[in-house]
């Protein structure tokens, strides 16, 4: 270890605190503390304790990649781990500290320190680049008065409220009891046990990272499999519900959480397929390739069957609440198509979105509701007013574009935004009271009838949401390789130059307008059959914002994208019902991650190849 | 040979009389007269902020002018916007490439078809044979113009990732898909080597000679346009201050003042720079 380089232990300080600074964070917004609620495995782990897990792991794994880029060896590399692992958990273990009673002086003294050794550093660093005696030592007392005040300021409110809890809400007897793995009463041996568990966490990620491949794949298979199933308990539950016995249901899982003993059996399992799949699924893969070509029309149209076939079965065999679900998923996959439209295919940033959506659910309750605002009472049903809400959105989203044509990116986008604010206003406003019914909204709406058969549950709402998805794929794929997609996509890298190619712009961004609010106003009119009810608070920026996240998350322009954006952003949320608290900071850590390491998308769009295809087309044609 | 075709030819195909822009205050292009024939290769020329692309961006209708008219092909296009002039018939491309970036080299080119499209949107969804045929032979011409220009092959790359020659012949290819009477190139020989722009001046002749356009030529490189132009503009300030054949512009006083300055006027140009092919 003698040569180990300043380098790596700059490395080692800075990821180790950074990991430790975000588990200290997580515990005082509460997260680890509510995560912990959701046990993954029956009196095995919990979801907060995972997170106490994952971080050293993690952060070990990365330093053990550095490490073995610089030829260190594995010695070094397990020990970068394990002091990286005991960094994660630093910040936590000082918090701890100071939080109890018996260490609290350690936090004032620490306070008190704090200006002298903060203006020691700084003096010392003007000095080393040439400062005088005369400047480092005012240097010295500038810094030490100014950190001074921070921390007396500190000090007295810490003295005042005489508890750290008063001001970090969150650092409380359930974090405690987390972070010290159940030992609050003894908080020396609690530090001591999640220290070690760091350490060893870490230790673990860096002979993760420097054992050979194929264990490696297996245990990730087996490790990931394990986790996800026990993370998503709840759903894995639902979904076998519908298909096996109470008893057997009972031995796999208690109450939500899945038993030690299936969970080892998964383990081993899914470890065991990981092992097989790593050491043959290379050769298994070419083998199917070489019989069966993606490409080939025959093929890709029994992908298709099996794919609808799945769709159609599914929600009698996840059941109810997953149905639900997978409504609220279908209901945010249109929405994103539709907006798609403007912003993947054509370029503008429009974040009113819920306008549309807002036009089609009040055309709908005004017209279907056998309510006191119902203005026909029955007479029109579900089905009748679906194509009316369709050209309303269309008709509301044609004249919201008008005024904005001649605007452009940022411009556009905070234009739009205006418009989505005004109907949430107008919606909520005493003059449209007497029709819409202002912050009380409209009631009584009838459920769609189909054929006799009333489809008020998820499982029958499912299919309207299923067709309207694959009618507007249908649309936007054929538009996405057509003239007009091909104007949008022109429009969208250079409106100049759009123009010069002799494209009436105007023309081509009202048309995306338009035909991007038409799937609006058909989710809202969906939405408010499905509910019932339609409240003003329903459509607020958040449906654009979280419409919009959707396409960022799974890629811009990119159908299949969208729909996996749906699935993480507004199914996870639904399914684990502890993140939906911290929703948007999740949304915020995402996107940002999004953006830094794949600002393509979780699935890019493809390129739409003609010359390739033309060959290949040409080329059967002179063998046949 | 060329000039007897010129004379044949007759008309002017694009005749600007007394154009005027102005950007607040500053006058750009100042009363411009001028006339390019039908069938020729014209070239404008003058200094760094002579005007050369402001005037081609009146012709374009990106700018508007502010006096003057513009008449192409015996119709006034002034006061028109850039999709229905490109429509009459008149193609550009851009002194610092613009291209459609994340689109393939193909789909650039199917754009620059749009003024020959006939189809909707409507017909897109519904997958009307007419619609079909339209995209079949919109594609078929695509690949066309890609081996016209020398890029069959590469026409499913994205644009962004082709090589600079390649991205400039892929422009003046996209220009060439909506079958323009009159073509303007801005500067279509810059950041070439001698060899890439022998082969970009061959390249305009045949625009010329097998597709029978106009062509407009914004260049530096004086070896080009002397030796390919049949007329010359020189621009300085907004203002035409010599218009003829090479010859006479090589020798022009006014011209060599504005490119060399002052007092190099009175040394003449020695007549021995003039270009081999010349008349």
């Amino acid at each position: 270890m003698e040569d180990f380089r300043a380098q790596n232990w700059r490395s080692i300080l800075t990821l180790g605190l950074l990991a430790g600074g975000l588990v200290l964070y997580a515990g005082a917004v509460g997260m680890i503390a509510l995560f912990h609620e959701r046990e993954i495995i029956d009196d095995f782990i919990t979801l907060g304790q995972l997170i106490l897990f994952i971080a050293p792991f993690l952060a070990a794994l990365a330093i053990s990649r550095q490490l073995r880029e610089q030829g260190e060896g594995m010695a070094a590399v397990v020990g970068g781990g394990a002091i990286t692992g005991f960094l994660t958990a630093l910040p936590s273990i000082i918090m701890l500290l100071f939080n109890s009673d018996d260490f609290r002086f350690l936090l004032d003294y620490s306070l008190r320190l704090m200006p002298f050794a903060a203006a020691s550093y700084v003096a010392w660093r003007a000095h080393r680049h040439g400062g005088g005696g005369y400047q480092t030592l005012g240097v010295w007392l500038l810094t030490a008065a100014l950190v001074g005040v921070v921390t007396g300021s500190l000090a007295l409110i810490f003295d005042v409220k005489g508890d750290l809890r008063s001001v970090l809400v969150n650092i409380d007897r359930d974090w405690v009891e987390v972070i010290t793995f159940d030992r609050r009463q003894e908080l020396l041996s609690g530090i001591l046990v999640y220290g070690l568990v760091s350490v060893g966490a870490g230790a673990a990620g860096a002979v993760f990272y420097i054992i050979p491949a194929t264990p490696r794949k297996a245990l990730f298979y087996g490790l990931s499999a394990t986790l996800l199933v026990g993370v998503f308990g709840e759903t894995a539950r639902l979904v076998l519900q519908e298909n096996l016995d109470r008893d057997v249901l009972s031995a796999i899982f208690r109450r939500d959480t899945i038993r030690q003993s299936p969970a080892l059996i998964l383990f081993a399992v899914s470890t065991i397929f990981g092992l097989l799949w790593a050491r043959f699924g290379q050769r298994i893969r070419a083998d199917v390739e070489d019989r069966v070509s993606v490409e080939h029309p025959k093929t890709r149209a029994i992908g298709a069957i099996i794919l609808i076939a799945i769709l159609l079965a599914l929600p009698w065999t996840v059941g109810r609440t997953l149905s639900d679900v997978a409504v609220t998923i279908g209901l945010f996959v249109l929405m994103g198509l539709g907006l798609n439209i403007a912003i993947g295919l054509a370029g503008l940033l429009d974040l009113g979105y819920v306008t549309n959506y807002a036009v089609g659910a009040y055309i709908l309750a005004v017209l279907t509701s056998i309510g006191p605002l119902g203005l026909f009472k029955g007479t029109f049903t579900f089905w009748m007013v679906i194509p009316i809400a369709l050209l309303a959105a269309m008709t509301a989203g044609f004249i919201f574009a008008v005024p904005v044509l001649r605007m452009r990116g940022d411009y556009l986008a905070i234009a739009t935004l205006g418009f989505g604010e005004i109907i949430g206003k107008l919606a909520n406003s005493d003059w449209l009271k007497p029709l819409i019914g202002g912050a009380q909204g409209v009631q009584a709406i009838p459920k769609p009838i189909f054929f006799g058969l009333e489809m008020k549950n998820p499982e029958e709402l499912y299919y309207i949401v299923l067709v309207a998805c694959l009618v507007t794929l249908f649309v936007s794929v054929r538009l996405n390789n057509s003239r007009t997609g091909r104007q949008w996509m022109a429009i969208r890298e250079d409106e100049d130059v759009a123009t010069a190619m002799g494209i009436d712009t105007a023309r081509a961004k009202l048309l995306a307008f338009t035909l991007s609010a038409a799937t609006g106003g058909v989710v809202g009119a969906i939405f408010a059959a499905k509910v019932g009810t339609v409240f003003p608070n329903s459509f607020t920026v958040f449906i654009s914002i979280n419409v919009l996240s959707l396409i960022i998350v799974g890629g811009i322009a990119s159908n299949p994208g969208i729909v996996v954006g749906a699935i993480v952003l507004i199914g996870m949320p639904e399914l684990l019902r502890e993140f939906s608290d911290f929703r948007f900071l999740l949304y915020g850590v995402l996107l940002i991650i999004m953006m830094i390491k794949r600002p393509q998308g979780l699935i890019p769009t493809h390129i739409i190849t003609h010359e390739m295809r033309a060959g290949a087309k040409a080329k059967v044609g002179a063998g046949g | 040979m060329m000039t007897d075709k010129h004379k044949r030819a007759g008309s002017d195909i694009l005749v600007a009389r007394g154009i005027t822009k102005r950007f607040s205050g500053l006058v750009a292009v100042d009363e411009l007269d001028f006339h390019i024939p039908r069938g020729a290769i014209a070239s404008v020329i003058g200094p760094n902020g002579a005007g050369k692309t402001t005037f081609f961006n009146c012709i374009t209708g990106f700018y508007g002018i502010d006096e003057g008219e513009l008449v192409f092909n015996g119709a006034r296009i002034d006061g028109k916007t850039p999709d229905q002039i490109t429509r009459a018939g008149i193609a550009r491309t851009f002194q610092n490439i613009r291209l459609f970036n994340n689109m393939t080299a193909i789909e650039n080119i199917m754009v620059g078809e749009e003024p020959h499209l006939r189809s909707s949107w409507m017909g897109s969804i519904l997958g009307l044979p007419s619609t079909r045929n339209e995209d079949l032979e919109c594609e078929e011409r695509g690949f066309e113009l890609l081996r016209f220009v020398g890029l069959a092959g590469k026409g499913d790359m994205l644009s962004k990732n082709l090589s600079y020659g390649d991205q400039r012949r892929l422009e003046i290819g996209r220009a060439l898909a909506s079958k323009p009477k009159l073509i303007l190139l801005d500067e279509p020989t810059a950041g070439m080597n001698p060899s890439e722009t022998a082969e970009t001046t061959d390249f305009i002749r045949r625009l010329r000679d097998e597709l029978e356009i106009t062509v407009v030529l914004i260049e530096h490189d004086m070896r080009v346009v002397m030796g390919i132009s049949e007329h010359i503009t020189v621009l300085d300030y907004g203002r035409k201050i010599a218009e003829g054949l090479p010859a006479e512009i090589q020798s022009h006083p006014d011209v060599i003042e504005a490119y060399l300055g002052r007092g190099a006027a009175s040394a003449a140009i020695s007549p021995g720079r003039r270009p081999e092919g010349g008349p």
